[in-house]
């Protein structure tokens, strides 16, 4: 399949580009990609860690100075240059070109490891109902390294399969391909249709059975307790930007390839607030919701509820499983819990991987079903060989550290560097913002982009560069860091070179009529200077 | 609950849930104009 003459004779693309019906399907779907697992088991054990109801104070601040401004550049560059992110970004200036490939890279990495842990949650479904782990006297903790994932002595890579998460990643990828196949509208704005409301549905009903746990007052005591001296320390500061940076998906591709989709004539800034706004809003839900529960859990176990409380996988697959086990109805809470996982997962990975269908599809110039069916298959094969064996939790802890921090973050230093200071675009870029915005953005904007948002991304950015060579990631083998850690984010670099060298050939859409036409049209609707509000 | 974190709950709420509520009633009040144009018509010449 890798001939230029077959990539010539492949199935061409129609010559109209997809769009979102509506402007709430777009908005719903961007807002199905930012709330993602890390708004239920991220947010609410780092706000409680860093302030509690103090912890408000930085996070807002970070949402306004940098969450909201970095939306905005991703929505100018996707909507402006209307194309996946190396094609958008290669619109802006051919240099950048290579940027948009590094965060194809990144998206493929998260999509590979983000998928199993759906599968887990799919499984803690079933769990929560036949309450497997209770048969494990250890308890949770060890039904879940020991009798689930079977987590082999020591990281390594094993290929040594358990049945019991390849089954249901297979069916997650098969889910998720179908969706994929169906395009724009038809799959991801109607998937995110259906599953949005139903995990908002849930995650309410599972809210309210949690505030009236016994103990649950204890919980959100401890949550929404501020504590004002955790504002002096400027690593909390760090935790809210960087909280907000990871919660809002910004600046690895999806929110570029999602505006691409919207309309020429869309009101840009004002969906941007709605979707931060709606992705903040479920996360205060998720921390009333889990600390209500981990204090049922501390009131249980006549425990502080600082000694019960944790985020990630430690909250969902071993705090959880405990509280479903003593909580009364408490099979309702690990469904609608486990369930709301699997929910904001798959809407997350949908966008994750539309990073990288999109760009192949401008890429090859073939139609939808080809292009997805081409990149959406080896990647889940991949994912099936890596992840569902006996050394896949090793795989996902080390990829997903590496990943986040020497891939999103650095890609997106480099991308805020490269547009602001480096091209000077951002002028041009708010222009393109203001055509037919509700809030317009003026020099606000560019100083928060240019300036706030380099600095605290970098700052960031040398903090996690010395932690991780000041000591083994997780205590595994330098081996197995330096391959899977280290080398996985370098060889995301040098294959994002690679592939921005490759040649568009002359069916991919880097000259697209449409473009040239949507272009004109744009630059006619610029207003010359910017009234009314400004950002 | 504490009266404190009580406090700190409700002005959680307002600013995070009455951000949304803004926004949404800043959307609802521009409703998304009508697309008027067909690019390749635009550019067949």
């Amino acid at each position: 399949m890798s001939t230029p003459s077959s990539l010539k004779g492949g199935p061409a693309a129609p010559k109209k580009r997809e769009t979102f019906s509506s402007r709430k399907l777009f908005i719903l779907s961007a807002v199905g990609s930012a709330v993602g697992l890390g708004n239920i088991w991220r947010f609410p054990y780092v706000a409680y860690e860093n302030g509690g109801g103090a912890f408000l104070i930085p996070y807002l601040v970070a949402i306004l100075c940098a969450g909201i401004p970095l939306l905005f550049l991703d929505y100018a560059v996707g909507h402006r240059y209307r194309g996946s992110a190396p094609l958008a970004y290669r619109r802006l200036n051919r240099k950048a070109e290579m940027i948009g490939w590094w965060q194809v890279l990144i998206c493929f990495i998260i999509a590979i490891y983000y998928a199993a842990i759906i599968a887990w949650a799919a499984m803690y479904c079933w769990f929560s109902i036949n309450k497997a782990w209770d048969n494990n006297a250890d308890g949770a903790g060890a039904f879940f390294q020991g009798d689930f994932l079977k987590v082999a002595e020591g990281a390594g890579v094993s290929f040594e399969y358990v049945p019991n998460i390849f089954v249901p990643m297979l069916a997650v990828w098969l889910i998720t391909v179908i969706i994929m196949v169906a395009g724009v509208n038809k799959g991801i704005a109607r998937a995110n249709a259906v599953f949005m409301p139903l995990l908002i549905v849930m995650f309410l009903i599972l809210v309210i059975q949690s505030v009236f746990l016994p103990g649950a007052a204890e919980g959100l005591n401890a949550f929404f307790t501020p504590n004002f001296e955790a504002l002096l320390n400027p690593g909390v500061w760090a935790a809210a930007f960087g909280h907000i940076f990871f919660s809002l998906s910004v600046a690895f591709g999806i929110m570029i390839t999602y505006s691409s989709y919207m309309k020429r004539k869309s009101d840009l800034t004002g969906a941007g607030y709605t979707v931060a706004f709606a992705n903040s809003s479920f996360e205060l839900l998720a921390g009333i919701g889990v600390f209500a529960a981990l204090g049922f859990m501390a009131h249980n176990t006549n425990a502080a509820v600082g000694d019960v409380a944790s985020g990630g996988i430690g909250l969902a697959f071993i705090a959880f499983p405990t509280i479903v086990s003593n909580a009364p109805l408490g099979s309702l809470i690990g469904v609608l819990f486990f369930g709301s996982l699997v929910f904001a997962g798959l809407t997350s990975l949908i966008s994750i991987l539309e990073v990288i269908v999109a760009a192949f599809q401008d890429k090859l110039g073939w139609n939808r079903k080809a292009a997805t069916l081409v990149v959406t298959i080896p990647v889940a094969l991949i994912s099936l060989v890596l992840f569902p064996t006996t050394t896949g939790l090793y795989l996902l802890d080390t990829m997903d550290a590496f990943v986040n921090q020497f891939g999103i973050l650095a890609a997106a230093l480099v991308s805020v560097i490269v547009v602001g200071a480096g091209l000077g675009a951002l002028p041009k870029l708010a222009k393109h913002l203001n055509r037919f915005s509700s809030v317009k953005v003026g020099t606000g904007w560019r100083v928060l982009v240019g300036g706030i948002a380099p600095a605290a991304l970098g700052y960031m950015l040398i903090n996690e560069i010395q932690t991780k060579l000041s000591e083994q990631y997780s205590g595994y083998p330098a081996w197995f860091n330096g391959i899977f850690g280290w080398g996985m984010a370098g060889l995301l670099i040098v294959g994002a070179l690679l592939l921005s060298l490759i040649p568009w050939s002359r069916s991919s859409k880097v000259s697209d009529p449409e473009f040239e036409g949507y272009q004109k049209a744009v630059e006619r609707d610029e207003v010359p200077e910017t009234s009314g509000k400004e950002y | 609950m504490t009266a404190l974190a009580i406090v700190f709950m409700i002005i959680a709420m307002l600013t995070i849930w009455g951000g949304l509520a803004l926004s949404m009633l800043n959307l609802s009040r521009h409703p998304e104009p009508e697309e008027d144009e067909e690019y390749l018509a635009d550019n067949a010449t």
